[in-house]
């Protein structure tokens, strides 16, 4: 079975969600191309194509493609898609973007942000905020997917694969681009990072959350998350959500503050090695599936921890 | 201008969704159904839109069971003029709700079609962009500001790391995300008007569709429960385990 794999990058860099969509891709066939589309993206290509189990890489540079248009991908991908039983791309905004696109160009239902792949026609993947998973089987002849990228082991580094450079036809200009707004933080990436602190509605403010939790983060290494519920209240952007509809993590360690549990946040974090909640509401449900439960205020607490570990190293 | 904005009948989000006892399906025979809240967002954009002046016309459109006409009168409620239920009792994936959104464009002809980005029960995140293709229109998915002016949109949109900004050209498609706006309260009297305003019901082979499904659910489970942990005493009693117990911190 072949299977293209869409690469996940900002064009300096390959993102680690591609080498996580390889993994996924394995468990279907064993002749993966990964297609670069792009500009000025050499570099991600060179990365794309050692990683390990990828067998070729294709590259499509042009104007239209430099910042990831749904309606230009979409029309790459398609053109590409002839010879292929299956097309994956991790759920990145990306992915959720362009993929449905995709799928809908080749009159094929899509299965979004798949967790488990048990045959060729065979996926798992959650509904109803991860309260429910459901295995489906595919009667498409193509498969279009997007898979949860932290559901999947990264690939590591092989020997270099070939690369090929393919013909980018002129798209239609239905959509175009103004500005990226990219939030510039210090901190690791949210998806990726070993170590995430959490605030939820239980910080009060936006400045909380800076004086606050942000120290212990940084003390960590780690990356600062948030609830829905942060979030509409307005402390913190909405790139940092946690939860069903925000981003999906499963860091080694991830420290609830003021969050109380709502499903939906569960949702985004409940796969994570080991959970800590900070709550002054010993009823709240974050507890129920925390692996260490702190009933505390958090105001006293956070910059104790903070002060601790500090002091440790 | 016309605006189109498609609603979903799901689950209340807040009710914690389980399986029937003898696992032969979703046990939703006791759960409250409303607006799915991304929709919500995109019905009270397009209200907005038209208490500007921007917008002539809010036409609601579900694709859905008989039981949808409730949730179209709740955005008739929230202000929309007109709606439509394009009627099915089948499982309504999203690419078989994007070829009847796309029939329903074909006549009503909308300048903008707006959407939620994710219907919270399938959580599939799909229609506003299989629309788009199957229209060949643009689009522009986890939109948290909208600008309409002539035949033209902008839209700031959510993505990882930050925003992005879009240009589109009008008909377009938007998908709501979170911030894009708080949605209202329908008030009494709105409700009571709402009851008056045009619904109209049609069937998928109205338009010579037939809702098919291409995914066969073979399973559906629960997925196992993280058991609760302890308790910590102190902040030094959590550094310690952390240490030693889970071995997360060095």
């Amino acid at each position: 079975m072949s299977v293209l794999v869409l690469a996940e990058h900002g064009n300096a860099q390959l993102d680690e969600a591609t080498a996580r969509a390889v993994s996924a891709a394995l468990c279907l066939g064993n002749d993966i191309h990964v297609l670069v589309a792009g500009k000025g993206c050499h570099d991600v290509a060179l990365a794309a194509a050692s990683l390990d189990g990828v067998s070729k890489v294709l590259v499509a540079e042009g104007e239209s493609l430099a910042n990831q248009l749904a309606e230009p991908l979409a029309d790459l991908i398609v053109a590409q898609s002839g010879g292929y039983d299956a097309i994956v791309a991790a759920s990145t905004s990306t992915g959720k973007n362009v993929m449905p696109r995709v799928a809908a160009l080749l009159d094929v239902m899509q299965i979004s942000d798949v967790i488990a792949i048990d045959g060729p026609d065979l996926f798992r993947r959650p509904i109803y905020a991860g309260s429910i998973v459901q295995t489906v089987r595919s009667k498409d002849p193509k498969r279009v997917l997007t898979i949860r990228a932290s559901a999947f082991r990264p690939v590591g580094q092989g020997e270099a694969k070939p690369i090929e450079t393919v013909e980018v036809a002129p798209s239609s200009s239905l959509s175009t681009f103004v500005a990226n707004a990219v939030a510039v933080s210090e901190r690791p990436d949210l998806t990726s990072a070993r170590i995430v602190v959490s605030g939820g509605r239980g910080m009060g403010s936006a400045d909380n959350f800076e004086t606050v939790l942000a120290p212990l983060a940084d003390t960590l290494g780690a990356a600062l998350g948030a609830s829905r519920a942060a979030v509409d209240a307005g402390y913190v952007s909405n790139d940092l959500q946690v939860g069903q509809t925000g981003k999906i993590v499963a860091p080694d360690l991830y420290i609830a503050c003021g969050i109380s549990g709502a499903i939906q946040h569960l949702a985004g974090m409940k796969d994570s090695k080991v959970i800590v909640a900070i709550n002054k509401d010993a009823e709240a449900p974050i507890f129920q599936v925390a692996d260490y439960g702190l009933v505390a205020d958090l105001f006293e607490a956070v910059p104790e921890l903070k002060g601790t570990l500090a002091s440790a190293t | 201008m016309k605006i189109l904005v498609a609603i979903k009948r799901v689950a209340d989000p807040n009710v914690k969704v389980r399986l029937r006892s003898d696992g032969s399906g979703l046990d939703l025979a006791a759960v409250k159904m409303t607006m799915n809240p991304f929709d919500e967002i995109a019905v009270e954009e397009a209200v907005r839109l038209r208490e500007a002046g921007i917008a002539s016309e809010v036409v609601v459109v579900s694709v859905g069971p008989e039981k949808a006409t409730e949730t179209l009168r709740t955005a008739l409620a929230m202000g929309a003029d007109r709606g439509l239920l394009v009627r099915t009792e089948a499982t309504t994936e999203p690419l078989a709700v994007a070829k009847a959104l796309s029939a329903v464009a074909g006549e009503e002809q909308p300048a903008l079609i707006l959407l939620g980005k994710q219907a919270v029960d399938d959580d599939c995140n799909q229609t506003g962009q299989m629309l788009a293709a199957k229209l060949g229109w643009p689009q522009a998915t986890f939109a948290s500001q909208l600008t309409v002016n002539g035949d033209r949109a902008t839209v700031i949109r959510e993505v990882d790391g930050g925003s992005q900004t879009l240009a589109l050209a009008l008909p377009a498609i938007v998908t709501a995300d979170l911030r894009l706006n708080e949605p209202r309260y329908a008030s009494l009297p709105n409700i009571m008007k709402a009851k008056k305003k045009p619904l109209e019901e049609r069937q998928p082979s109205d338009y010579g569709l037939v809702i098919e499904e291409r995914l066969e659910v073979v399973r559906l489970e629960e997925p196992p429960t993280r058991a609760a942990g302890i308790k910590v005493k102190s902040v030094a009693e959590l550094v310690e385990r952390l240490k030693t117990e889970a071995g997360v911190l060095a």
